[in-house]
């Protein structure tokens, strides 16, 4: 988590406006203001989740990334962030298209599907994989369109949608994504991080 | 009501142009308060009570000598300790707690206004008690808070004075009076006037009350305060004193007997013309009417922090009600939170014990009061 933390806080200018969406109990909030920025606000389903973030001193709203964005004016963010979230939504698609109305600039994060110890689970095990990052079984798991880092990068080429950064995170090492390396980092990290802009 | 109880209370001397046209002045304001004020002033938060509440917002109240109606959330130790900050309450003005009202006698007749006193709103009775704030010398407040029609003047509050709360939290409340509202509230004051003791709001005149009246508008809201699920896990069909029907029309249901009970305390405190004056204010607020239908617009010139609150079983001020709030103040990127407090309560359920709700406000409160104080050193 901590390594995701930095890596996002490395990508935000400081003393801009951020929105977190489906911010959690607020970690990551908290961690971008102590470091980054006072300005952020947080959107999240689970109305315990936002009792929490409130009780923390948080701006959250109880609400659904898929209906609520639109609530908020055209670029009225800095940043947006979609941290390990993206996977959850009935629509992806129209959640990034979202993102990038309300944000100048989208930080999304995504449990890499395509990490070799995932890809082995189901390719020996013959189930589908569970792990530290991905802990839930298939019947319970809230996670509806996994993808991988490869994926979401042809995604990316395929809606015209501008990478800026795009980072791969295996443990804690880190190193940048590109079009040659592509093959091997969509092999051998477990988180991909995108910065992007429509 | 004529109370002769020491209330505290000061005298408006300037004079305040009401939206029905009218102007009045040397009119009182009664109020309270709790805890004390710090030397920076910087802690001070003003409460905004509900159509029958009062200046008693904790302890115990020296008319009703029940507990303050929000004891829960106010006094020493409380979600808003007294021990740390300096609460500010006061009476509406159309109240009937030693503020300008109905029940005010007028002085040169020695006989109470009754429905000669004008027709008030919500922005009238907030310009009023901002002439407290001005009277206790407190620049900025800390916050300015309030349920049900408490939320409304905390609504108006920020939208006619951008820069005089750091923080608003308006609860369980809507910008604009719904139909089903104003038809609730419109069924509360037949009631009243159709008491034959009513005499066109001059009762007090002829020593009479229209008890009658009153009870029953109180009953009637007292329903649309509850939830269907709350109503029927507290009563049920359970029967009153009885094992059996009496075939007869007294009380043989426990929910008829609480009705009716609720209707008769309620006479005993609260004044039958109050009663219309402040339901019509309720009834006239319309703040996004204000400002020619957009909401966004009352708050265009504020940095105010918003925390709206709505709860899950209220049907009254429902949470669609209050989500518009929020997607106003979105909409000009203003500072809000908001979060659905999970009640079977009903609309009563920001005065009543509930945990999330108690736990949510008060941790709330003393982070961001922390946070603005760290930001301000």
């Amino acid at each position: 988590m901590k390594e995701e933390f930095n890596i996002i806080s490395n990508l935000i200018e400081e003393n801009t406006r951020v929105l977190d969406v489906g911010c959690g109990n607020g970690d990551l909030m908290k961690f971008l203001q102590e470091n980054k920025t006072k300005d952020i606000r947080g959107l999240e389903i689970s109305k315990e989740k936002v009792q929490n973030c409130l009780s923390k001193g948080l701006t959250v709203i109880e609400g659904n990334a898929e209906s609520d964005l639109k609530q908020f004016p055209k670029s009225s963010f800095d940043y947006v962030i979609l941290s390990q979230t993206l996977q959850a939504f009935l629509n992806p698609e129209l959640v990034i298209n979202e993102l990038l109305k309300v944000g100048k600039k989208v930080i999304v994060t995504i449990p890499n599907f395509g990490y070799w110890r995932v890809r082995l689970q189901l390719l020996f095990k013959g189930t589908m994989p569970v792990t530290e990052n991905l802990p839930h079984e298939w019947y319970n798991t809230p996670n509806l369109h996994m993808c991988t880092i490869k994926d979401f990068y042809n995604f990316c080429s395929s809606k015209n949608i501008k990478i800026f950064k795009s980072i791969a995170l295996k443990k804690s090492r880190i190193s940048e994504i590109n079009k040659s390396n592509l093959n091997y980092k969509n092999l051998d990290s477990h988180l991909g991080i995108f910065l992007i802009e429509s | 009501m004529n109370k002769n109880i020491d209330t505290k209370k000061i005298i408006i001397s300037n004079p305040l142009k009401l939206d029905c046209g009218k102007e009045i002045n040397n009119f009182p304001i009664a109020y309270e308060t709790y805890g004390e004020l710090n030397s920076e002033k910087s802690n001070a938060i003003l409460v905004f009570h509900a159509l029958t509440g009062d200046q008693y917002v904790s302890g115990k109240n020296p008319i009703t000598n029940k507990d303050g109606w929000w004891s829960y959330v106010v006094g020493e130790n409380k979600p808003i300790d007294t021990n740390k900050f300096f609460v500010i309450c006061a009476n509406v003005i159309g109240g009937c707690m030693g503020s300008y009202g109905p029940s005010t006698i007028n002085e040169s007749t020695g006989k109470q206004i009754g429905t000669d006193f004008p027709i008030i709103t919500i922005n009238d009775m907030v310009n009023a008690q901002y002439e407290l704030i001005k009277y206790l010398e407190i620049e900025k407040l800390f916050a300015v808070i309030g349920g049900s029609m408490g939320g409304m003047q905390v609504l108006q509050f920020v939208a006619n004075f951008p820069d005089k709360a750091k923080l608003a939290i308006p609860i369980a409340c809507t910008s604009s009076h719904s139909a089903q509202n104003i038809a609730f509230n419109e069924l509360g004051r037949q009631a009243i006037m159709a008491d034959s003791k009513w005499e066109n709001g001059f009762y007090s005149n002829y020593k009479l009350n229209p008890d009658k009246g009153l009870a029953v508008a109180r009953m009637a809201a007292h329903i649309t305060y509850l939830s269907e699920k709350g109503l029927q896990e507290k009563f049920g069909r359970k029967l009153q004193d009885r094992d059996s029907l009496r075939y007869g029309f007294e009380a043989d249901f426990q929910i008829e007997s609480y009705l009716r009970y609720q209707g008769s305390v309620f006479v005993d405190r609260f004044d039958a013309n109050s009663y219309l004056y402040i339901t019509r204010a309720m009834d006239y607020f319309d703040l996004s009417k204000q400002h020619k239908g957009n909401l966004s617009d009352a708050f265009k010139e504020t940095k105010t922090k918003f925390f709206v609150i709505s709860f899950t079983s209220d049907w009254l001020y429902p949470t669609s009600e209050n989500r518009e709030i929020v997607i106003a103040l979105n909409s000009i990127g203003a500072d809000v939170g908001f979060v659905e407090i999970e009640s079977d309560k009903g609309h009563d359920s920001f005065l009543l014990d509930v945990p999330s709700f108690l736990k949510t406000l008060g941790d709330y409160i003393n982070s961001t009061y922390k946070v603005i104080n760290e930001r301000r050193i």
